[in-house]
């Protein structure tokens, strides 16, 4: 199993777009909301919770149609559904090498956007933490969702659409940690939440994406 | 060491084949012959676990199948050597050292899959079923876009190395590998498609 991350970590280095291409457009979308909004702070360290969090999903989205598409193509993804490593496993790690190179640099990433919006300064930690356990949650997600599409010519905007709405509730419980943070409350009920739905998601969705993938391998 | 009995597969919800029974011992080879559509990858990917047969068993020892299809499965961005040590460690196989000979790759070592070949490639692909070290080979036109030269490599590794190492291979292809080996012709197991619509007419 660390083989197949190994591999699908140097495959992101290698081919491009892995580490570099969610990165920049989460940078590109922060910093377009302030030419959309005006250059006034109270407003956006208002919005700023909200918007990074969006922008994350986005981000994270970007890449999800490539985590089993390449390997269904060339036929790698039929010898490895053969190969002793069980496919519950192997969706883990594709989840988890989506994680190291999205999500990841993301929240690395998102302090230093946070001071673009002007966030306020008690927020910083918990913009870092919420990210940190939110955004494994958005790569096993996407993981199900490439999987239920993997077949499909074109499937990357049907992708959006059955993927997006399974991130609400990360959506909503983290950019509530951060807002809870930046008003002086105490975040811990929100980022406890979303540790919970992180938690279930690897529980339960290697076992849905493997199954789904048996399915479409058909 | 491979046993099929009654086998019956179907490729998109219509049956294919039917009836299916043959068995290899240990150090034999099976070769499927039919004409194109007649069912040979289906029955090769069932035989392989890929999809579930309808009816009958297929029987050989666990965690020792393995499958190769018309794609090879090759990483564009990783080398020939890095592609054979990935499938050595999800199979938890050491990488023989030999490998790269047997196969005529040896030049090859250090180029990025995405600059071979198609018959380069196809040799990367078949390397892979020398590395992992499994016994019961599932062989979907193994020589497809190999040279002559190539396609004998290919026979000795599968006749001196697999077979006679007690290997059990099914290969379906339309040349001759040389490979004493029995053959089988699909065409008498072909499924009669309207077996399963047989109770509409009696509504019409």
């Amino acid at each position: 199993m660390i083989a197949l991350l190994l591999r699908d970590l140097r495959l992101a280095v290698r081919a491009g777009g892995g580490f570099g291409l969610g990165l920049a457009f989460f940078l590109i979308v922060v910093v377009l909301v302030p030419f959309g909004v005006g250059p006034d702070t109270a407003v956006l360290s208002r919005i700023a919770p909200g918007i990074l969090w969006v922008a994350s999903l986005l981000a994270a989205l970007l890449s999800l149609d490539r985590i089993f598409a390449l390997d269904y193509e060339d036929g790698s993804l039929a010898l490895l559904a053969t190969s002793p490593l069980p496919l519950e496993g192997a969706a883990m790690m594709k989840a988890l090498a989506h994680w190291v190179t999205t999500g990841l640099p993301l929240t690395l990433a998102a302090p230093a956007l946070g001071f673009l919006l002007s966030l306020a300064p008690e927020a910083y930690a918990y913009l870092f933490l919420s990210l940190l356990i939110g955004t494994p949650a958005l790569s096993m997600i996407g993981t199900f969702g490439a999987a239920l599409t993997v077949g499909l010519r074109r499937g990357g905007l049907l992708l959006s659409l059955l993927v997006l709405p399974l991130y609400v509730p990360t959506l909503l419980f983290g950019a509530e940690a951060v807002r809870r943070g930046a008003d002086g409350l105490d975040p811990s009920g929100a980022l406890m939440l979303m540790g919970g739905i992180t938690a279930g998601c690897f529980a339960l969705l290697p076992f849905a994406t493997a199954a789904v993938l048996r399915i479409n391998l058909r | 060491m491979l046993r099929v009995t009654d086998l019956s597969c179907e490729r998109g919800g219509l049956p294919v084949l039917t009836g299916i029974g043959f068995e290899v011992a240990a150090g034999q080879a099976l070769i499927l012959r039919g004409p194109n559509g007649i069912g040979k990858t289906t029955l090769l990917r069932t035989l392989a676990g890929l999809q579930p047969a309808v009816a009958g068993t297929v029987t050989f020892p666990e965690d020792e199948g393995a499958y190769a299809s018309h794609a090879d499965g090759i990483k564009t961005a990783l080398s020939v050597t890095e592609n054979l040590r990935f499938w050595a460690d999800v199979y938890g196989a050491a990488l023989p050292g030999d490998i790269l000979e047997t196969f005529d790759l040896a030049d090859l070592a250090d180029r990025l899959g995405g600059t071979l070949s198609a018959g380069q490639k196809r040799r990367l692909g078949l390397a892979r079923l020398g590395v992992i070290g499994r016994k019961v080979l599932f062989l979907d036109e193994p020589t497809v876009s190999l040279d002559g030269f190539s396609v004998k490599l290919f026979a000795k590794w599968l006749q001196e190395t697999h077979l006679a190492g007690g290997g059990v291979a099914v290969i379906a292809t339309h040349i001759d590998l040389g490979l004493k080996a029995p053959e089988l012709d699909l065409t008498p197991f072909k499924a009669d498609v309207d077996a399963g619509g047989g109770m509409d007419e009696a509504f019409l």
